[in-house]
């Protein structure tokens, strides 16, 4: 009994914890391909970009981890703007696969760049000795790192929700998810907001990739390596909200680590059985809007 | 004159200088041509996510060619031909070898990262009877798959079954195996078994762990729980052996009273800098680390900071393309360049080499496979940097597979 409830705090504490890195990197994707309906399959780049920016400045540059994942993400955010006004923006109207074509050429554009400026290496992380070893809770211990990113992702889903709720820019992205031409009818900047979200969601994937580069390590084919799951989190989530890639998340994290812990033969068998199941059952995912 | 007018004038030029430069190029090749032209024809990892191993070795390669080709015998040249198999792609390093083998009609084959290729281009050898120098594949039973194969790398069981029997020395009785869920993985995990439970002890668990795994945790928990005296951990080198570590290190095995041991793939020399301090003490087994003393080592150690300084470190797979690259000299020097495929396995198959970097290595004329030194090292700190430091040697290791398992 008592080895079966540490290996159920062992698997839900792990689980929680990828949960929440695939979360940060996917609910841009999920805000963006829900408000534009644009098929980014190059999402990953930006989770990429924002891991070697932020491992670059803290080993070359030896700044302090939080500053560098801020800026990290800042500059990845900013980056994303003129990326959406002139890449991604011509092809809005674009059918499908045109879409995919051109976010896939991103991809594999950005496994070359990676492994031009930085080796095919993956880059070196290592987390501010504040948030490294185990703090121990009493009953037992736990590593500090992922207790870090299991609360970096509850204080990440609240504000995120809050700024969908209650602010009028969360209220403007609702409203053109909801309906483009009515938003735009009723004077909402759609083009203006879709840089922004676009530019937001970019940020968080940034943000994603850099506090997750612990356990998603940041090397070339980062983009593509982990496409599969960002998709997922999205498909089961459902586009364009903030709670369903969260629950997603949670279920393919918690899912994928327990099934490996549990029944490692069957390993990554599991999850893709569930994603086929969900996606039968609710085709526009758990929230999505039918 | 109008514009497309120059444009062919200028085009034309560029056609007579291109004539006038071809017609010396074969002046000169004239005298040439008495020459003895001996190809190797190289199949390796130039591009795409898993071109770093093929990178290493073929740095080894060309550093051995530069450093040896004023020992060739007078009129022999050596050309290197490279060929990208772009990763395990069997089909690809088939007809990369058909192409060698017909169009270029290469006198040795070479190379070969990913075992699954290697295994693929074994038929082409026997055809051609070209002979075939492994330099890194590292499955088992591929030297029975053709009798023009050499190879001068290792097995995993050659590699992890002395550190099984070392595991079994320092008096710990329950043991772990996690190994990735793949070929190499199952010979890892055999080889350890093997050495550790002949030494006397006991495997309590193992876990194959699936390939596409980022998150190493959940395994290394189950580990924790089991709570074994020694666990053998082998998976991919590169940043999931990183990935590996840092599930170790969060998870606080070393506290919790767990000695990790793995092999050289998991403590790559060149990986030891992405690591951080955490593989401290790690003890593994290998048949090559740069931080080894030996004179034929700090040889090569010289040469490869001259070719390359600090861009890449050199390992197992850059000594595999050296001392490769030394036996098929061998060859061209005891016959003058003069040979064909079976007076060159006759000679490779006896072939001996006293004093590579690695130490003592020679093939065993039975199984065409190496016999060579397997050193126990530890992680330690030399000069301020990550180190694997070869403490204890299990000289001449056969592979112990093989060995197990005789040819029907």
């Amino acid at each position: 009994m008592d080895a079966a409830l540490s290996a159920f705090i062992s698997i839900s504490f792990h689980g929680i914890a990828f949960a929440m890195v695939l979360y940060l990197v996917s609910v841009g994707l999920s805000v963006t391909m829900g408000l534009m309906g644009f098929v980014n399959l190059a999402h990953g780049v930006f989770a990429a970009a924002g891991g070697y920016f932020m491992t670059s400045l803290m080993t070359r540059y030896a700044v302090p981890f939080p500053l560098a994942l801020a800026a990290a993400t800042l500059a990845v955010a900013l980056l994303a703007v003129p990326l959406e006004r002139y890449l991604y923006r011509p092809l809005y109207g674009a059918d499908e696969l045109d879409q995919v074509l051109m976010t896939m050429g991103l991809v594999f554009m950005s496994v070359a760049v990676g492994k031009y400026f930085w080796g095919p290496l993956s880059q070196p992380f290592q987390p501010p000795a504040a948030l490294s070893g185990q703090i121990d809770l009493g009953f037992r211990s736990f590593p500090t790192y992922r207790s870090f990113l299991i609360v970096s992702g509850a204080v990440m889903v609240t504000l995120l929700w809050l700024g969908l709720e209650r602010t009028r820019f969360g209220a403007q992205i609702r409203a053109a998810v909801d309906n483009r031409r009515m938003a735009q009818s009723v004077g909402i900047n759609t083009s203006q907001l879709f840089t922004l979200a676009f530019a937001l969601g970019s940020g968080l994937a940034a943000l994603g990739g850099g506090i997750g580069a612990e356990i998603l390590a940041i090397d070339p084919g980062y983009a593509l390596e982990h496409l599969v799951y960002f998709l997922i989190v999205v498909s089961v989530g459902g586009l364009g909200t903030i709670r369903g890639p969260f629950v997603a998340a949670l279920l393919l994290g918690i899912s994928d680590t327990g099934f490996k812990y549990l029944l490692p033969e069957f390993g990554a068998f599991f999850i893709y059985a569930l994603t086929m199941a969900v996606l039968l059952w609710r085709p526009r995912g758990l929230f999505g809007q039918a | 004159m109008t514009r497309t007018g120059r444009l062919t004038a200028s085009f034309m030029n560029c056609a007579w200088i291109a004539a006038a430069v071809f017609a010396a190029a074969f002046g000169s090749a004239g005298p040439a041509s008495a020459q003895t032209e001996i190809k190797i024809g190289v199949i390796s990892t130039m591009s795409g996510p898993d071109a770093q191993p093929g990178d290493q070795m073929n740095k080894g390669i060309d550093l051995y060619y530069k450093e040896h080709q004023k020992d060739l015998p007078s009129g022999v040249k050596v050309t290197l031909i490279y060929r990208d198999d772009t990763g395990a792609n069997p089909d690809v390093a088939k007809r990369l070898a058909q192409e060698l083998v017909t169009r270029d009609h290469v006198n040795f084959l070479a190379g070969v990262v990913w075992s699954p290729n290697a295994a693929a281009i074994a038929s082409i050898a026997t055809e051609a009877k070209v002979p075939f120098i492994i330099m890194n594949a590292a499955g088992a039973a591929i030297t029975r798959l053709s009798p023009y194969i050499i190879r001068d790398s290792f097995t995993l069981w050659l590699v992890s079954t002395p550190i099984g029997q070392w595991a079994a020395k320092q008096g710990w009785k329950k043991g772990y195996t996690a190994v990735t869920d793949y070929a190499p993985g199952f010979d890892a995990e055999g080889g350890f078994t093997k050495g550790f439970t002949d030494g006397g002890g006991t495997v309590v668990d193992k876990v194959r762990m699936p390939f596409p795994t980022d998150d190493y945790s959940p395994f290394i928990q189950r580990i924790k729980d089991s709570k074994p005296d020694v666990a053998f951990i082998f998976v991919p080198a590169g940043k999931k052996a990183t990935a590996v570590m840092k599930a170790w290190s969060d998870l606080g095995l070393k506290q919790a009273g767990v000695t990790l041991v793995t092999t050289q793939d998991v403590m790559l020399d060149e990986e030891l800098p992405n690591m951080g301090q955490v593989p401290l003490g790690i003890v593994s087994s290998g048949t090559y680390s740069n931080a080894a003393t030996r004179a034929a080592n700090q040889v090569f150690l010289n040469a490869w900071r001259n070719a390359y300084a600090d861009k890449a470190v050199p390992d197992f797979l850059s000594v595999g393309g050296w001392d490769g690259m030394a036996a098929m000299f061998d060859v061209i020097k005891q016959t003058n360049g003069k040979f064909d495929g079976d007076q060159a396995m006759k000679i490779l198959s006896n072939w001996k080499n006293p004093d590579s970097p690695r130490g003592p290595i020679s093939i065993d004329p039975a199984t065409r496979d190496i016999v060579e030194n397997v050193y126990i090292r530890r992680v330690e700190s030399v000069n301020g940097k990550l180190a694997n430091v070869e403490f204890d040697t299990i000289p001449n290791v056969k592979d112990p597979w093989k060995e197990a398992n005789p040819p029907k």
